[in-house]
């Protein structure tokens, strides 16, 4: 049995890895202090416990959480484990816990220490996805729309209804290069698969002019009057320039590769 | 003329126009289609001047028959002209579109002939993109006063949204600086589009299919600063505009001074930037927050106070509502307190359901404490030492710069005379017995 006040559960990252912690805690009667990834380095004062994961295990966990706490605690904490926040996966295990004691009443519990700071996470998820929804920038190489993001959260996943729903005709490929994700659109199925590194081609001639286009509008729109930078960046944040065809990213000098972009389109 | 020429002709014709919104219809696009639009609305960009941009703002030609004074493309103007093809214009949407550039298209023009070619123009853009580019995104069409209605029913089919400018908050602005427009040829088309969406609605609700008439309503806009037109009956005309006429947004922009008149602001002239702020605060206030317009204004004070926001304003000078307990207080009270917004009301709403608020908790909710405080009570009790003077409560409402120009405005005599500042005719608190005022502020809480 190990102690409880340095208890350290280790998983393997995925969801159903961290349902598996949910139904260790439960099952062994105890909190860990952390839940921790396998690749962080060892500097540990103390060893941690691993936890396999185990698909019945998860299902068990997975089938109670809207059946205890409704659809929306699940909801919530499947968007929760997507962000960027440290300890997540400890908070969502402190929060499910407070769900199986209070029931669906835990996500009106806003101010409580578990809680909040996964609102915060959320939030921020849901803000960045929602900009990321406008800021996406497609190239189109050979009738298939590109398009590279670097989110801090993990926001794939809720963009793709959005991206299926205004071009159902198209193929489209968004790469998020912090994950090392793609999502994938062919009509009709989409998918969100691993990719190590995307190239692009050249853009030919057509796309060329409609950038020069659009640059030449985005100056154009302007009022010189009310020149006013600081507003601008607090509604556009700097980071998202990078890919954004009006602040004139140079295209990379890199030989083409489209077959490889294809490749993904086709299953 | 190339589309390049065009492009930047006809998007600097039509930048002084505001409103670049995409809200107010959820849709997604059929089989076969492309295109979908979002109620919340999907800014793709902000310009340099911080602006959204959301739609391919656009006027179909800056050719124009009228001769408004406030007006860049007014005929007696020496500016270069152009018109894009109903062809050329959405390929250019639905190219822009691809790419997600945009949510859709703002589509407005000069008065090429007369307003009823004008508008049958737009409609034959209109109907390139949604026949034969099955075009669902979002559309935002002007309608141009004095166009027949026969054409703005066909128009209202292949929009969105549809809007029709004031421009001039009254008659006799109008009548001085539009001699083309009156305000019957502005208001009727404006009824005419309310009766038609009220129609549409009972139709929708008998055949499930039927088309959709301008489904995320029609709104309007008004130039601020080139006419005397006070706040006090800017935000009377926008309330009646919400109540009678069910627009969805009024959009206020300050004059840009663009031509040399003598009924007008002189070229050199700022654009009055913080009274279009106040007013769109103010805007808020009334469509968010349950304010009247009488409330925030009235016959007295015409004009917003230039240092405090309306709803602060407001406060300061209802402090006999104040304090108020946060864990009782009706959502409709709670958004009345400086530092409480729509946001941290409703969360404050649902968390005090499971636990009794504390200051601390009302951090983690969202409410800016800092203005907050002196409006509220946690449990029966203020915050811990806190101090409330009038001070204190200025220092926390406005900003430092926005402070020492206030002090500027209405100086402090001498240290022990702090209270001088009522006793000046103040924009801030006129027209109130200074012993109340004395007392509501300065005594404990």
């Amino acid at each position: 049995m190990f102690d409880q006040s340095n208890l350290i559960y280790r998983y393997d990252g995925s969801f159903d890895g961290l349902l598996c912690c949910i139904f260790e805690s439960y099952d062994k009667k105890e909190i860990p202090t952390e839940i921790i990834l396998p690749d962080t380095s060892q500097t540990l004062l103390f060893a941690a416990k691993e936890i396999r994961t185990d698909v019945k295990k998860a299902n068990r966990v997975l089938t109670s959480i809207p059946k205890k706490m409704g659809n929306d605690a699940l909801n919530f904490i499947q968007r929760a484990f997507l962000t960027c926040a440290a300890k997540k996966e400890l908070y969502i295990l402190l929060f499910l816990r407070l769900g199986y004691r209070h029931g669906r009443s835990v996500m009106g519990m806003l101010t409580d220490d578990a809680v909040h700071p996964l609102f915060k996470a959320v939030k921020h998820l849901d803000n960045e996805s929602h900009l990321l929804k406008g800021f996406v920038r497609f190239s189109i190489f050979s009738n298939v729309l590109v398009a590279e993001i670097e989110p801090k959260n993990c926001v794939l996943p809720l963009m793709a209804q959005h991206f299926r729903e205004r071009y159902p005709e198209e193929r489209f490929l968004i790469y998020d290069k912090t994950h090392g994700m793609a999502l994938v659109y062919q009509p009709y199925q989409s998918a969100i698969i691993p990719i190590e590194d995307l190239e692009l081609p050249e853009p030919d001639e057509q796309e060329q002019s409609y950038r020069a286009l659009w640059r030449l509008f985005y100056d154009t729109i302007e009022i010189q009057g009310r020149h006013n930078p600081n507003c601008r960046m607090s509604h556009m944040p700097k980071r998202y320039w990078k890919y954004m065809t009006e602040f004139g990213t140079p295209h990379k000098e890199t030989p083409l590769k489209l077959e490889d972009t294809a490749k993904f389109l086709i299953p | 003329m190339d589309v390049f020429d065009k492009l930047k002709i006809l998007t600097d014709a039509a930048k002084y126009d505001v409103a670049c919104t995409s809200s107010g219809v959820n849709k997604k696009s059929a089989v076969g289609g492309i295109g979908s639009a979002s109620a919340s609305g999907i800014c793709h960009s902000f310009s340099g001047d911080g602006r959204c941009i959301s739609l391919l703002k656009v006027l179909m030609t800056n050719l124009c028959a009228y001769d408004c004074k406030y007006c860049v493309n007014r005929k007696s103007n020496d500016t270069p002209r152009a018109s894009f093809t109903p062809r050329e214009l959405a390929e250019l949407t639905i190219n822009f579109y691809r790419r997600n550039y945009i949510e859709g298209l703002f589509l407005s023009s000069g008065v090429l002939r007369n307003p009823d070619y004008t508008t049958e123009q737009m409609i034959e853009a209109l109907r390139i993109l949604r026949e034969e580019y099955r075009f669902f995104g979002y559309i935002h069409a002007k309608a141009i006063p004095g166009t027949d209605s026969s054409l703005i029913a066909r128009l209202g089919m292949l929009t969105d949204r549809m809007s029709i400018n004031i421009e001039l908050p009254s008659q006799s602005s109008l009548q001085l600086l539009a001699p083309d427009k009156s305000k019957h040829s502005i208001l009727a088309p404006m009824k005419y589009i309310q009766n038609r969406i009220q129609e549409n609605s009972t139709d929708i609700i008998k055949y499930r299919h039927a088309p959709k008439f301008v489904p995320a309503g029609q709104s309007t806009q008004m130039i601020i600063g080139a006419t005397p037109d006070t706040d006090f009956q800017i935000l009377n005309l926008t309330e009646s505009l919400y109540k009678n006429y069910k627009l969805k947004r009024v959009f206020f922009s300050a004059y840009m001074p663009v031509a040399e008149n003598t009924l007008l602001p002189t070229l050199d002239s700022a654009p009055p930037l913080w009274r279009e702020h106040r007013l769109y605060q103010a805007d808020w206030l009334l469509r968010f927050y349950g304010f009247t317009a009488n409330e925030l204004l009235d016959q007295q004070h015409q004009s917003f106070n230039p240092f405090l926001d309306p709803k602060c304003n407001w406060a300061l000078h209802h402090m006999d509502f104040f304090p108020m307990n946060v864990n009782r207080s009706p959502y409709s009270d709670l958004l009345r307190v400086p530092g409480i917004g729509v946001n941290s009301a409703k969360r404050i709403v649902i968390a005090r359901r499971s636990a009794t608020l504390q200051f601390n908790d009302l951090k983690k909710l969202g409410v800016v404490l800092k203005r907050a405080q002196y409006f509220i009570t946690c449990g029966g009790k203020a915050t811990e030492g806190l101090k409330t003077t009038q001070d204190k409560v200025l220092q926390s409402l406005m900003s430092k710069k926005t402070l020492g120009m206030y002090h500027q405005s209405f100086p402090f005599e001498s240290p022990n005379k702090q209270l001088s500042l009522f006793e000046q005719p103040s924009l801030l608190l006129s027209g109130y017995p200074q012993e109340d005022l004395q007392r509501c502020l300065t005594s404990p809480i």
